[in-house]
C-alpha cells in the first residue's frame, strides 16, 4: 500500500511542473527514447530529483526508525542527536572551504556522521547508554554543529541562498545524476544489511538481557545497526542536506499506519520517501514562492517534536 | 516433554570492573527439578544466573551445559536449550501478547525463514500453558502485573528450552500473584520436566516451591540441598545476618522461617529456655 503510494507520487512528480507532460512522454523518457522537450525537463531535471527524493527519504526513514527502535525512544533519531548535523556541516565544509565535489563530499559527510555518533555514544556512556542522556548530549552537539555550518556558509561570499538552505534545512534544488547514483549505491548495499538484522533489532527491543537470552548477541547487533544507519543517513545528507525531521517523523508515522508488533523498517522507508516526495512537490508548487523541501518538512516536524516533549513531561520524565 | 540437561558451574569466578562478585563457585543444577537460589541483596544471585546463561563472561572457571562450555556454544543454539527470563525485560509500546510471545521464537528462526506452523504451535502452546490465550490480542501495557509476568513466562516457553532460568519472577507482584506464578512454574516442571532455576527473594516461598535450595553468601555457595536441610536457624543467621526460628510449615511440612527482630528477642529467649 505504502509502496504503491510512493510509486504514484513519484510518477506525478515526473509529470507535473511548469509544463505538464502526459504519462506516455514520461515513460518514453525513462525508456531512453528522445522525446522533444520532455527529454531535458524530465530526464535531466525532474527524474534525478524525484529519484533522489525517494532514495534519500527512504534512507532517512530507515536510519531514523533503526535508532528510535534500538534506543526505545522516538526522540533518539539521528537528525535530533546531531548525526545529520555533523554530516551536513562536514559536507558544507568540504564544498566551501576545500572546493571538493562528488565522492569527496560524501566521504567527509560519512566520516563526520560516524565521528558524531561515536562522540555522542562515548559521552553518553556511563554504565550502559541511557536514552535521555544520549538525547540531551546529542541535541547539544547538534546545535554546535549547526553553528559550524552557519559559519562555513558565512565564509562563502559567492554562495547563493538556494545552496545555503541545502546545508541548513535540506533541499533537492539542482539535483543531478552523480549524487543521486551515489545514494542509490549506498542504499543498495546498506538496506539489505539493516533488513537482515531486523529480527535481532526486535529482540533488542526487549532489553539487553532478554535479547541475549534469545540468542541475538546485543553488542554485535547494536554495532552493525548503528554503523549501517549512520552510513545511510550520511550518504543521503551529503546529497540532499539534512532534510529536517524526516528521519524523526517516518518511524512514528509508520507505527501509526501498520500498528504495533511487526517490523517497522520497510514501512518507515516508504513513509520517508513519501514525506520527501510530497514535501518537495508542495514546496515547489503549492505556494507562490518555491520553498526547499526541508522548510516544508520542518513545518510538519516541529509541532510533533513539541507534542512529544509535552507528552513526555506529563508521563513523567522517561522520554 | 523436555530432555534432562546437565548444567554445572566449575570454580566459576565472575566480576564487574575491579569487583569480584562470584569467587570460585561450584554448582550442580539437578536435572528435571526446581532449584531456587536465595541469599541477601548483592550476594551474587543474579550474577550467577547471568553467568550461567552466558550474559556475563567468567574471569575464571566455566559453566558447562551437557559437558560443553556455554561460552563456546553458538548463541542461537544455546538459546534453543537454555532460556532466561531477566529481572525487568521491556515490552515495546503497544505490542500485543501474541506478538510478544512470538518473539520467543527468535532462536528458532533463520535469516530468511518465514514464520512457520511450528512457530504458531509453540506460541499457542505457550499461551495455553500460562492461561494467557484469552489475552492474546490485548496490549501488554494494559495487563495487570500478574498477567504480564505470565505473558513473559509464555515468551520464555515459546522458546522451547529444556532449561529455564528466571531472575526473581515474583518481584513486584502481590502475594496471590506470586503464588499464581510459582504454581505455574511447578506445573511446567511436573508436566514437561523442564529444569527450572530461579532466584527468589522470599525464603519461605523458595522452601515451599523448590526441590533444591542453594543459599548464597558473599559470592559463594553457603549451603545446598533439600529445603529441609538448607533452611535452618544457622543458615539464616550466616546468609542474612538475621536471628530467626525455623518451624515446619503446617500446610506443607516444608520449613518456615520466622524472623525474630529486635523487639521480640527477649520473649524468644525465655520461650526457648
Amino acid at each position: 500500500m505504502l509502496a504503491v503510494a510512493v510509486i504514484a507520487i513519484f510518477a506525478v512528480t515526473l509529470m507535473v511542473g511548469r509544463t505538464f507532460y502526459p504519462p506516455a512522454d514520461v515513460i518514453g523518457v525513462i525508456l531512453g527514447h528522445d522525446v522533444p522537450g520532455a527529454s531535458f525537463t524530465v530526464g535531466t531535471l525532474r527524474l534525478p530529483r524525484a529519484v533522489l527524493a525517494v532514495a534519500a527519504g527512504a534512507c532517512f526513514g530507515l536510519s531514523g526508525v533503526t535508532f528510535q527502535t534500538m534506543l526505545r525512544n522516538p526522540l533518539a533519531s539521528p537528525d535530533i542527536i546531531g548525526i545529520s548535523s555533523g554530516a551536513s556541516a562536514a559536507a558544507a565544509f568540504a564544498i566551501v572551504m576545500l572546493s571538493l565535489g562528488g565522492t569527496g563530499v560524501s566521504v567527509f559527510a560519512i566520516v563526520a556522521g560516524l565521528a558524531v555518533a561515536m562522540i555522542v555514544y562515548v559521552l553518553a556512556f556511563k554504565d550502559g547508554v541511557a536514552g535521555t542522556r544520549l538525547i540531551l548530549i546529542g541535541i547539544g552537539i547538534s546545535a554546535m554543529l549547526d553553528s559550524v555550518t552557519a559559519y562555513v556558509l558565512s565564509q562563502a561570499a559567492q554562495w547563493d541562498l538556494q545552496e545555503a538552505t541545502r546545508w541548513l534545512t535540506g533541499s533537492l534544488n539542482g539535483t543531478r545524476w552523480p549524487e543521486t547514483v551515489t545514494v542509490l549505491i549506498a542504499a543498495a548495499v546498506l538496506v539489505p544489511v539493516l533488513l537482515a538484522h531486523s529480527r535481532n533489532l526486535a529482540a533488542l527491543q526487549l532489553g539487553e538481557d532478554a535479547a541475549a537470552a534469545l540468542g541475538a548477541r546485543p553488542e554485535r547487533t547494536r554495532l552493525v545497526l548503528i554503523v549501517a544507519a549512520v552510513l545511510l543517513i550520511s550518504f543521503a545528507t551529503a546529497a540532499a542536506g539534512p532534510i529536517a525531521f524526516v528521519a524523526f517523523l517516518s518511524g512514528p508515522i509508520a507505527a501509526r499506519l501498520v500498528g504495533p508488533g511487526g517490523s517497522l523498517l520497510v514501512p518507515s522507508a516508504c513513509v520517508g520517501a513519501l514525506l520527501v516526495l510530497v514535501a518537495d512537490l508542495a514546496g515547489q508548487f503549492a505556494f507562490g514562492t518555491r520553498f526547499p523541501v526541508g522548510v516544508i518538512t520542518g513545518v510538519l516536524g516541529a509541532p510533533y517534536l513539541i507534542y512529544l516533549i509535552v507528552r513526555t513531561n506529563r508521563v513523567g520524565g522517561s522520554l | 516433554m523436555t530432555k534432562d540437561r546437565s548444567l554445572t558451574a566449575e570454580s566459576l569466578t565472575v566480576g564487574y570492573g575491579d569487583r569480584t562478585v562470584l569467587t570460585s563457585l561450584d554448582l550442580i543444577v539437578p536435572p528435571g527439578a526446581i532449584t531456587a537460589i536465595v541469599g541477601a541483596n548483592a550476594c551474587g544471585k543474579s550474577t550467577l544466573l547471568r553467568a550461567m546463561s552466558r550474559l556475563l563472561s567468567p574471569r575464571g572457571g566455566q559453566v558447562l551445559l551437557d559437558g560443553r562450555q556455554v561460552h563456546k556454544i553458538p548463541a542461537k543454539e544455546l538459546a534453543r536449550t537454555l532460556g532466561l527470563l531477566p529481572q525487568s525485560p521491556i515490552a515495546p509500546e503497544g505490542i500485543t501478547v501474541a506478538d510478544l510471545v512470538g518473539r520467543g521464537r527468535h532462536p528458532h528462526q533463520g535469516l530468511l525463514s518465514r514464520w512457520s506452523a511450528d512457530d504458531d504451535a509453540a506460541v499457542a502452546d505457550a499461551l495455553d500453558a500460562t492461561a494467557t490465550a484469552d489475552l492474546a490480542e490485548r496490549a501488554v501495557d494494559e495487563l495487570s502485573g500478574g498477567q504480564r509476568q505470565r505473558v513473559w513466562i509464555a515468551m520464555a516457553l515459546a522458546q522451547q528450552t529444556d532449561v529455564l532460568l528466571l531472575d526473581e519472577p515474583t518481584t513486584f507482584l502481590d502475594v496471590s500473584h506470586q503464588i499464581e506464578v510459582l504454581d505455574l512454574l511447578t506445573d511446567l516442571n511436573a508436566d514437561r520436566g523442564t529444569t527450572i532455576v530461579m532466584v527468589l527473594h522470599d525464603l519461605n516461598l523458595a522452601a515451599r516451591y523448590a526441590d533444591h535450595l542453594i543459599a548464597m553468601a558473599d559470592g559463594r555457595v553457603h549451603a545446598v540441598g533439600e529445603p529441609g536441610e538448607v533452611l535452618t536457624d544457622e543458615t539464616v543467621r550466616t546468609v542474612f545476618g538475621l536471628d530467626s526460628r525455623v518451624i515446619p510449615d503446617p500446610v506443607s511440612g516444608k520449613p518456615l522461617m520466622l524472623p525474630i527482630g529486635r523487639h521480640h528477642a527477649a520473649a524468644e529467649q525465655s520461650s526457648r529456655a
